[in-house]
Parts: structure tokens; C-alpha cells; sequence
């Protein structure tokens, strides 16, 4: 379906901005309300919160899938507790993309294609078992991290703000991360073994997250440049994984360019199972 | 007192009746979520809060609840606005506040937060025998705020509302 056509459909349901996270139609905040004087982005700012809202709400997805299957109760809690919060941060980025182009958060998140989501390939990769999530975990939340912390200097008050915030929560994930990578790389031979078996399936994704694209070179002092993280990053796993006993696998890099659309086969199984109730009720709220 | 402070004064009490769904024997206030009251000339409320986590699904009902506690004082034009900058912070959680915490059960957050992986934090004490021996279980509990420890003493599990500085 067209978004116009999407339009129309939920203007019949009487409510243009029908909301399938409203709890309430017309009453309860939406993240639209978040806002530093609620300035609509350009462009291209909104391009730039579209590919930092895409790696989170691909991610709190996979991480979700947790819930109920995780190895004791308490990691059932931890990996909810850590979607809900980057389900909060893609909530906020989506919402300030969708001002410049008057999408809300949910067009964004449950009406594009596979091609028009800009996620890294390392967020959209399946959970595996318990060692290829925290891998995944510990590689993506220390890059988070890292960018967060700069991006709240971002001359775009809004994407600061929303990093501020992020950056804070994200922390706690990251140590969540640390703490189980040297449990299990100083585990039983089977843990260890299992975390290099993690390390070898995730290090291919770990080149595109430092590409430097046009949406991130065309917003000089706005965007965060990938590339200006990687030493540090580098540096920081590097530490981690010594003091696990773990080593950086001997792996190529894929050819990976989700920035651009383009992805592996394991996305679009992630969006069928994610967008398929908003798709056959358009506009329902619950 | 001019009557504009007064009312804001007024107004501020009207929003700081809604309590935090999750831990209901706290206000907003208490917790820091509530930010400002004002009124406009036109006679609109204006209230900003703020969210404790990103995630945190008690921001829509403690929406509603300032709608419908205004309402009831009379105020039919109420704009709420939620603001993430700055980010909110235990800090902002008032004294009052973290004795009802402690009443209720959950043990409120003390000192700093943690310090890389070496945990250099102050000991929490059992909301319950008040014994400061006692061992974080997990860092993530019922809601994003709070973490599961166990009393050794007591031998109680309980909530603590970790820090976020």
C-alpha cells in the first residue's frame, strides 16, 4: 500500500494519527510530543535519525525474542528490560525523522519495505544462542555507547537530547555485556568455545558500523562520523575480550550496506513477524 | 504573593495528586518526573514531566492521570509536553520520597552509580531489617528503574531503585 493510500485508510478510521502504541486515542503522549520546541528536521538530519532509529528498533526486536527463552529468569528481565529501553530510543529517532516527511513513528516502523530500512547488518543478524546475543550485545552497546556520548554534543538540540538520554541506559547495557562475555570466555571449555564460535559469526558485521557515509559527511558537526569511533572502540572491546580470554577472530569483512538498503536474508523474516499485525489492522490501538 | 504564583504554586499541587503507576505510593513530584507548571494568559496548563527510562511505559498513564486530575480542578486546556534535556537523574528524587520508598519496600538509591566494572557503591540496606548485608542478584528487575537484590540477613529479596547520575 501507498502511504497515501495509507493516509486515507486511517482518516477513515476517523483519527489521522491512529497509533497502534496509544494506549488511549487522542489522550495519551506520543514521542510527536517529545521535542526541543518541536522543530521538524531538514532533510537530511531526518535521513541521519532514520538510520539511528532503524539499528535500534531492528535490535530491540531481536532482543525481545528473548523474553521467555532466556537461560534463567533473571536474563528474561535483563534482555526485556534492555529492548524497552532501545525500543524507547528508536521510538524517539523515528518520531523526529517522521516530522520532516509528517510520518508518525509507526508508519516508519510497520509501512517500508525491507529496501528502505537503513539498519546495520549486525543488529538484523538472528540471536543464535545465548553467546552469539551477548557477543552481539557487547559489540553493538560499546559502539553505542561511544557515539551517544557524542552525538549529545550534536549542534541538533533534539538528537542531542534524545543521546543524552540514551547514553545513560546504554551504559548499563554495556556492562551487562562485559560482565557476561568474561563469565562464559572464562567459563567451561564449553562456554569459551561457544564465544568463539560467537566472535567468528559476528566480526564480519563489525567494518560497516565505522563506514563513513554521505548522510553522516554531509552533516559536519550534526552527525557523528562512524569512522571517529573506531579507535576507541577498538581499544575497549580489545580489553574486554583479553580479559575474557578471548580473542578477535581471523574473519573477513561481508559485503554489508544496510545504510543503503540493502540486507541480508534475515531481515525480512524479522519484519514480516514485526509489522504483520499492524499491516492486517491498519490503525488499530490497543 | 501576586496571583500568578499563587496559581502556579496551586497548580503545581493539582499535578504533583498523580502518583507513578508503577510505584503508587510515590508522586511524580517525588520522583522528579514533574517539571513545571504554568499558565498561560489564555488559561492553558502547561506541565512538563519527564521520562525516567525511554522505555518507560508509565509516561502514557501518568499523562492521562494529569488530564484527569485537572479536569477534576476545573482546567480543561492542558498541554503536556514531555522534555528529555536534561536527562533526569536520581538525583532529582526528593528526601520524602525515598522514606516512602523505603516504607513501601523498595530500597531507595544511595550514592553514586557504579564505576566500570569495579562496583564501588555504597552497601543498600533491606528496606525490610535494615541490615546492610546484602548482594545484588540481577542489575535488571520488575521495571527498567530498579534492580532485584537479596537481604543475607533476612534472607528477603527486594527492589532497589538503582542510580542513574
Amino acid at each position: 500500500m501507498k502511504h497515501e493510500e495509507l493516509d486515507a485508510a486511517l482518516d477513515s478510521f476517523g483519527d489521522a494519527l491512529a497509533s497502534a502504541t496509544r494506549v488511549t486515542p487522542g489522550n495519551a503522549l506520543r514521542p510527536e510530543d517529545i521535542a526541543v520546541d518541536g522543530v521538524a528536521p531538514s532533510d537530511e538530519v531526518a535521513q541521519y535519525a532514520l538510520t539511528l532509529g532503524d539499528d535500534a528498533l531492528i535490535l530491540a526486536q531481536r532482543l525481545a525474542h528473548w523474553i521467555s527463552r532466556a537461560p534463567e529468569l533473571e536474563e528474561d528481565v535483563a534482555m526485556g528490560n534492555i529492548a524497552l529501553d532501545i525500543l524507547g530510543h528508536a521510538r524517539s529517532f523515528l518520531t523526529y525523522a517522521g516530522l520532516a516527511w509528517d510520518k508518525s513513528e509507526d508508519d516508519l516502523a510497520y509501512w517500508r519495505e525491507e529496501e528502505e530500512f537503513t539498519s546495520l547488518w549486525i543488529v538484523e543478524q538472528p540471536n543464535g544462542h545465548f553467546g552469539v546475543t551477548i557477543i552481539r550485545q557487547l559489540i553493538v552497546s560499546i559502539y553505542q555507547h561511544l557515539l551517544y556520548q557524542k552525538l549529545a554534543t550534536s549542534q541538533d538540540e533534539t538528537l542531542a537530547a534524545i543521546a543524552a538520554k540514551a547514553v545513560k541506559e546504554v551504559d548499563y547495557h554495556r556492562d551487562h555485556a562485559i560482565q557476561w562475555t568474561i563469565r562464559l570466555g572464562q567459563g567451561t571449555e564449553e562456554s569459551a568455545q561457544k564465544m568463539r564460535h560467537a566472535l567468528e559469526i559476528l566480526w564480519p558485521y563489525v567494518d560497516e558500523m565505522f563506514r563513513d557515509e554521505p548522510v553522516h559527511q554531509n552533516l559536519e558537526s550534526i552527525a557523528v562520523l562512524p569512522s571517529s569511533l573506531r579507535n576507541a572502540w577498538q581499544e575497549e572491546i580489545s580489553a574486554v575480550l583479553a580479559e575474557a580470554g578471548l580473542e578477535i577472530p581471523a574473519t573477513g569483512q561481508a559485503m554489508a550496506f544496510g545504510r543503503r538498503g540493502e540486507h541480508s536474508e534475515h531481515l525480512g523474516y524479522l519484519l514480516a513477524e514485526m509489522q504483520v499485525l499492524a499491516r492486517k489492522h491498519p490503525g488499530a490501538s490497543w | 504573593m501576586s496571583k500568578l504564583i499563587a496559581d502556579t504554586t496551586k497548580l503545581f499541587a493539582i499535578a504533583a495528586n498523580v502518583n507513578d503507576p508503577e510505584i503508587p505510593v510515590l508522586s511524580i513530584a517525588d520522583l522528579g518526573i514533574l517539571r513545571e507548571v504554568t499558565l498561560d494568559d489564555d488559561g492553558q496548563v502547561q506541565v512538563v514531566i519527564t521520562p525516567t527510562y525511554s522505555g518507560c511505559p508509565a509516561m502514557d498513564v501518568i499523562t492521562e492521570d494529569l488530564h484527569r486530575v485537572f479536569e477534576q480542578a476545573g482546567y480543561n486546556k492542558v498541554d503536556i509536553k514531555l522534555v528529555l534535556t536534561p536527562a533526569w537523574s536520581t538525583d532529582w528524587m526528593s528526601e520524602e520520597g525515598k522514606k516512602k520508598l523505603e516504607e513501601y519496600g523498595i530500597a531507595p538509591p544511595t550514592g553514586r552509580g557504579h564505576a566500570g566494572r569495579i562496583t564501588l557503591g555504597m552497601s543498600v540496606k533491606c528496606p525490610r531489617c535494615h541490615s546492610l548485608n546484602t548482594r545484588e542478584l540481577a542489575r535488571f528487575a520488575s521495571t527498567s528503574c530498579k534492580a532485584l537484590y537479596t537481604c543475607k540477613d533476612c534472607l528477603e529479596p527486594f527492589d532497589y531503585f538503582k542510580v542513574l547520575s
